[in-house]
């Protein structure tokens, strides 16, 4: 009984022996990718960094909003954000890598799984980019158009222009994500929907007046030119 | 190879049956069917009087118009001119037309005018508005002769204006131009002036066509080329101007075409402009005129309350545009009523340098730092014609003086600005 414990147990830890140094270099293997990993990384961190700031990425992000975004959820600026992410993704990449390496069952479908997904997360990072980029822009459009035609409005009607190009965008990312495309496609709709009709209404009972002025302004020309100024630029 | 591409098969033959030309007499125009055919019979007295001698060709570009002006511009026949003056001309004035667009492009009409001059070797080339309905034939050989026989390059037209008109050339287009070309151009963007070919031929090979602001305002550009280079420039007193349309015109494409073509034209011209301190007169002949008092209808609680509305709404705008010391006068200036009402001349200069420098560093979209400015010069439109609500002739160009003042003596801020030193 006695021998036969020690023999199992000296089994055992021959195997585990055996087992510990057929993954030791496969161990250390992945240690030497994670840190070339993190070199790679670092490097492409501040080649990222450079490049952005090289291209005045800060204005354009400004430009869009995004800046505005990041300093109210207290976030670094967009080119470090962005410069992070870089660095973020190209790590767990060279860590996924070298876990590959160790030749674990079932983790190579997830590992697959994760790369087939990042350029899916690249693009909907420059659908969301460039969907605050054009917000912000027609919004702004909107605000000065309306303004110089004196629309009493004009806040309003640039406000609902940047969140039904917002709600837009954001869709467009949950879709390319493949997070909750239903959920989402019937959130936009109601969203959109109740935008469209509270501007329905809004417009038709709680700006009477308005409406009224600007059927004037559009149809009864004499009118118009009544309230026109005799003052000439040129 | 340019113009080649830019005037028409049929327009280049007409040009040829032309042949070459002392004087071209440029009109561009679009639906001025109205006011055309005064100004013509002007044109034609002016020509018989003043250049009988003279190889002269009237050229009209026009921007697709519907109610048939080319055909009157062509068909107007100079024997009516012929039995009222008693005057003949030497040589056959020719009229012909063009359509350079569907839709009116004044940079393309001026270009496709000064592409004509100089394909036909002309010495001096007019420009005339064809809705200038105060036109006296006297103000072509006005115009014309400093540069046809004294070498002049720009001849640049002074206008008797009322208060109430060019409100933007008096506060923001005279008084910009002077303080950063150091020239004295009262009208940097006319409407009638008259240029050498040497300057047509070197104005068109300049790279601005292919800029939207080149299309749409190639007029003040034209200005400031002539005024920042090595060209001959005077001025002459021409008469009344008058705009027939006074309410009918968008204040935002005006803008566009004006201060916005000058805002672009100012990087380019950064070197020549940022060594020039002060302001010098350029010569001008005719005497001035006196400036009567209009009754004009200006609403000016409207004026005041589109500014207020305009520096309220605009706010998240302007932050990216001004400085928070020019927005914080401008939100006070805006809490006053009309009777108190003051836009003083030192906040509105600043206010235009640091639009300028923003439209240099491209803060936001461009066209959007130009259409900003609009409730602005509304509130600085309301302060010079409360100041100016009783004056004389002479108080006005006071008042003018001193906001042009007031611009030349705050040009190292605007240098500041530019160099996003502030």
């Amino acid at each position: 009984m006695r021998e036969i414990i020690i023999t199992e147990l000296t089994q055992a830890s021959h195997d585990l022996a055996r087992g510990f140094a057929h993954y030791l270099p496969r161990l250390i293997v992945m240690l030497i990718i994670a840190f070339v990993g993190w070199v790679m990384a670092y490097l492409l961190k501040a080649l990222v960094r450079s490049i952005l700031r090289l291209t005045k990425f800060s204005k354009l992000s400004e430009n869009s909003g995004a800046t505005q975004l990041l300093k109210q959820a207290a976030l670094p600026s967009s080119t470090e954000l962005l410069s992070r992410f870089v660095f973020w993704v190209a790590w767990v990449g060279f860590i996924l890598m070298g876990v590959s390496v160790l030749g674990i069952v079932g983790l190579q479908e997830y590992i697959s799984r994760f790369f087939l997904f990042l350029p899916r997360l690249f693009v909907s990072l420059v659908i969301l980019f460039f969907g605050l980029l054009a917000a912000s822009f027609f919004s702004r459009a909107v605000l000065l158009a309306a303004v110089n035609a004196n629309f009493r409005s004009s806040r309003l009607l640039s406000i609902s222009t940047r969140v039904i190009i917002s709600i837009f965008a954001l869709s467009m990312v949950f879709e390319v994500l493949g997070v909750a495309e239903q959920t989402m496609l019937i959130a936009f709709g109601t969203a959109f929907g109740a935008v469209m009709l509270g501007l329905a209404i809004a417009f038709g009972l709680g700006g009477k007046e308005l409406a009224r002025e600007f059927l004037e302004r559009r149809l009864v020309t004499g009118k118009r030119e009544e309230k026109e100024d005799e003052l000439s630029p040129l | 190879m340019a113009q080649e591409t830019l005037l028409t098969d049929d327009f280049l033959r007409q040009l040829i049956n032309v042949g070459e030309v002392d004087i071209v007499v440029g009109l561009p125009t679009h639906n001025n069917g109205k006011t055309i055919d005064p100004v013509i019979r002007s044109i034609q007295s002016g020509i018989l009087k003043c250049f009988p001698r003279e190889r002269v060709v009237i050229i009209n570009a026009d921007g697709g118009s519907q109610d048939g002006t080319p055909e009157r511009v062509t068909g107007a026949s100079i024997d009516d001119v012929w039995s009222a003056s008693k005057v003949y001309a030497l040589r056959t004035l020719h009229s012909i037309s063009t359509q350079y667009a569907r839709s009116p492009e004044p940079g393309t009409a001026l270009r496709t005018i000064l592409a004509a001059a100089d394909l036909l070797r002309a010495k001096a080339c007019v420009l005339v508005s064809p809705d200038s309905t105060t036109i006296e034939p006297d103000w072509l050989q006005r115009l014309a002769r400093p540069v046809y026989n004294d070498n002049f390059d720009l001849v640049s037209p002074i206008y008797r204006r009322q208060p109430s008109e060019g409100v933007l050339l008096r506060n923001l287009l005279y008084p910009m131009t002077r303080a950063i070309y150091g020239q004295r151009i009262r009208e940097p963007y006319a409407s009638e002036f008259a240029i050498s070919g040497r300057l047509a031929t070197d104005f068109l090979a300049k790279d601005i066509w292919n800029e939207e602001w080149g299309r749409i305002g190639a007029e003040i550009c034209l200005t400031t080329t002539a005024i920042s280079g090595t060209y001959r420039t005077c001025q002459c007193f021409l008469g009344t101007k008058t705009n027939p349309d006074r309410s009918g015109s968008d204040l935002v494409a005006t803008m566009r075409r004006t201060v916005g073509a000058l805002f672009a034209s100012l990087t380019g011209d950064f070197p020549v402009w940022s060594r020039i301190t002060g302001s010098q007169a350029v010569p001008t002949f005719g005497t001035q005129p006196e400036v009567t008092l209009d009754g004009a209808r200006v609403n000016r609680k409207r004026l005041r309350d589109m500014f207020a509305t305009g520096v309220a709404q605009l706010e998240p705008v302007f932050q990216s545009i001004l400085s928070a010391s020019t927005l914080s006068e401008l939100k006070t200036i805006a809490t006053l009523e009309v009777s108190d009402f003051n836009f003083p001349a030192d906040v509105w200069a600043k206010t235009v340098f640091e639009f300028a420098a923003s439209y240099h560093r491209s803060v936001i979209s461009r066209d959007h730092i130009v259409q900003a400015l609009v409730p602005l010069y509304r509130g600085r439109a309301l302060t010079f014609l409360l100041e100016n609500r009783e004056g004389s002739g002479e108080d006005i160009e006071k008042s003018v003086e001193s906001l042009c003042g007031e611009f030349e003596r705050l040009k190292p801020y605007l240098l500041e600005v530019w160099a996003d030193r502030k």
